[in-house]
């Protein structure tokens, strides 16, 4: 059964501790269904306190090159919606606490027909969903929905993102908002940390809600700078990057928990060095 | 009676089509754009300035012409084509880039892009580029490149950039994507211009609404000439925006039968086609809701025809909703249905119209013979065909030697 309270407590906890969240990107499927299945089992052990698991698209709009090959890797090798949620209910019967989010684009949603997709997602343990091309002028589609299956819907706020729209973006948004820190897509150059502290400082005041911070977020150095005034970093194409990189799977898997224990020391220590705190 | 042209509603819907299924760091802009536009509808100034430049520099009103040949030649409806060919660059495609040009002006952007397929959006949006002094990137897939070499060579020469797309097949849509990428990167100072009736709203409507001024044109030159409404109207259908501009104008009039013709590669049946309505179904891609080429888990397949500018598995929603409606009927025809009908209207009109184009000529082919002569067929003779020399040399190789 679905706990819709996952990500609610993870963040309970991690305040507690005084860190921020490190969120991991794995593209479903990628680069093979048993790699990508070794891939997910092993983030929580590394280190992951929230896993993004990417629902391959054919046409990838707000994603570069490496999540774009990922998602091609993925479905080349045959992954489906039915595959990816079936990943996840195998994923929970080992761990019962680390959040799942879901996160993709909006048709191979549809295509799967959205209440059936609803039912199966919260009853295969899919705490939350978060869909790019669906902004809030369309929530009538999946974001109400999803909340009647005890499903976050986490939305996307951008540098575009002005203090005129930000209420709009907030309502119906559960779960965290995920600052998108450059105007762009995933893996493209990363934000300079001064101009990003000074707008999630800005979200803040509009929303209790956690704030993660991703896109172009890439070395250990970043996550630590990004996750003392952040509840959350997340890491996508640098770690899809290890997978393309790799020769074999044994090779991927191990480059991507290793990535993966490197951010996940650096952010337990971000806030405890010299830095003040925040949050 | 109005049930056909009061749409999109303001959230851009077209019953169900439609709507902006766009990355939120685009809203605002869109948004943006939607007042923009909404304003310039009914700003004299910007409509005077858009007659202008439809006239002097495009060379508008294009002449609905009485293909005497050609209507003797299938031996029934007396056929007409509105000639959109003789427009500057050559298409229909300019109507559209000179109002968002205008558009992307006033709205203070430094800099444009586009997608294109067959490389005449790309062409008509450079030529606006270079005539208003702004900086221009072309988005074209790797395929297309090879296919439309002489366009490629014009973008250049106009002083816009051509970036080859790798990603998919390399067609229309991956250019697409990619247009949509660097869209969101530089979304502060670019102007998107959209070639077709397809995007998040307002695209669809604004484009649609930049084209109407071939259907207008044709309503006043068919009653000049003849004194009465066109029986009935055909157009290829890429995204749809020849055909929108055509159709729109006369929706409303229930006497005028309308015939929308995708592109059925080597047929429907065969999997390899750009027929979105006759072999596709509902979905969200590039911003709309509508029918498109795709698997039953919603990922998208590669559309096939013979023309690069129908090459694309979407179409625009108002096409969509119009043919749940029933208003339009959608056919579709064959690669080599198009390629002999191509030949038909170099032979018999000295007219060498683009392989898009080709598409309604060949619906003619089938429907004239079959009507009287009183009946009045407009053809939208969307584009000329110097670009497709070598697609038509090498399709038609043997024979020429
Ligand atoms: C001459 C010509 N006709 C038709 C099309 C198809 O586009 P649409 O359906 O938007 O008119 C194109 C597209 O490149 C074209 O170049």
């Amino acid at each position: 059964m679905n706990t819709p309270t996952r990500l609610k407590d993870c963040f309970a906890a991690l305040k507690q501790q005084n860190r921020p969240a490190l969120v991991s990107y794995l593209t479903a499927g990628d680069p093979d269904a048993e790699t990508s299945r070794r891939l997910l089992h092993g983030l929580p052990e590394a280190g992951v306190d929230i896993i993004e698991l990417g629902m391959p698209f054919s046409d990838p709009m707000a994603d570069g090159p490496a999540i774009q090959k990922a998602a091609l890797r993925a479905l080349e090798g045959g992954q489906t919606q039915v595959k990816t949620l079936d990943m996840v209910r195998r994923f929970r019967e080992q761990n019962s606490t680390t959040p799942i989010v879901l996160m993709g684009y909006y048709n191979p949603i549809y295509c799967y027909g959205v209440e059936r997709f609803l039912t199966e997602a919260a009853s295969a343990g899919v705490d939350g969903l978060i869909v790019v091309d669906l902004p809030p002028e369309h929530d009538e589609e999946l974001c109400q929905p999803a909340a009647q299956h005890g499903i976050d819907f986490i939305r996307l706020a951008t540098p575009t993102t002005d203090a005129k729209r930000l209420p709009k973006v907030l309502s119906n948004t559960s779960g965290f908002i995920y600052y998108v820190s450059v105007a762009g897509v995933t893996g493209g150059s990363a934000p300079t940390p001064e101009r990003l502290e000074a707008s999630v400082a800005q979200l803040r005041e509009y929303t209790e809600l956690p704030i993660a911070v991703g896109f172009g977020i890439r070395t250990a150095e970043q996550a630590a700078t990004i996750g003392r005034f952040s509840d959350a970093v997340v890491v996508g194409s640098a770690l899809v990057d290890c997978i393309e990189h790799a020769s074999t799977p044994d090779e991927a898997v191990e480059r991507v928990h290793g990535l993966v224990s490197e951010l996940a020391e650096s952010v337990r220590a971000c806030r405890t060095a010299s830095e003040p705190q925040v949050c | 009676m109005n049930q056909f042209v009061n749409l999109p509603d303001t959230n851009g819907l077209f019953g169900s089509f439609g709507g902006r299924f766009v990355a939120e760091t685009l809203m605002p802009l869109i948004l943006e754009l939607q007042d923009e536009y909404a304003a310039a509808k009914n700003d004299p100034e910007f409509q005077r300035q858009l007659a202008y430049f439809q006239g002097d520099y495009v060379g508008r009103p294009s002449p609905l012409y009485f293909a005497e040949r050609l209507t003797e030649h299938f031996g029934g409806a007396s056929i007409y084509l509105k000639r959109e060919e003789l427009n500057h660059t050559g298409a229909h495609k300019i109507n559209n880039c000179i109002g968002q040009v205008l558009l992307a002006k006033q709205m203070g952007k430094k800099r444009i892009i586009a997608e294109t397929g067959a490389g005449m959006h790309g062409v008509a949006t450079a030529t606006v580029a270079a005539r208003f002094g702004l900086p221009c990137v072309i988005y074209m897939g790797a395929t297309d490149i090879e296919r439309q070499q002489p366009n490629v060579f014009r973008m250049k020469l106009l002083g816009a950039e051509v970036i080859p797309v790798t990603s998919g097949t390399g067609t229309l849509k991956d250019a697409m994507n990619e247009a949509l990428r660097d869209w969101v990167t530089n979304v502060d100072d670019t102007f998107y211009i959209i070639g077709t009736v397809a995007g998040p709203h307002p695209y669809p409507a604004m484009v649609r609404d930049f084209q109407a001024v071939i259907g207008h044109e044709t309503r006043s030159q068919m009653l000049e000439k003849q004194g009465r409404l066109p029986d009935s109207l055909v157009a290829c259908i890429g995204g749809g925006s020849n055909a929108m501009g055509l159709f729109h104008p006369f929706l409303n009039d229930p006497d005028v039968q309308m015939i929308g013709v995708e592109a059925g590669g080597k047929g429907v049946k065969s999997g390899l086609h750009a027929a979105s309505l006759n072999g596709g179904t509902p979905g969200v891609l590039h911003g709309n809701r509508t029918y498109l080429l795709q698997n039953e888990d919603g990922q998208i397949i590669d559309a096939h025809s013979i023309s690069a500018g129908l090459d694309y598995p979407g179409i625009g929603p108002e096409h969509a909703w119009l043919h749940e409606q029933g208003r339009v009927e959608y056919v579709s025809a064959t690669d080599d249905e198009a390629l002999e009908a191509f030949q038909i209207c170099c032979r018999q009109e000295g007219i060498i119209p683009a392989l898009e184009t080709a598409h309604a000529l060949a619906e003619v082919a089938k429907r004239a013979p079959r009507l009287p002569r009183e009946h009045l067929m407009v053809v939208n003779l969307s584009g000329r065909g110097d670009k497709d020399m070598m697609s038509v040399a090498h399709h038609l190789g043997e024979k020429f030697q």
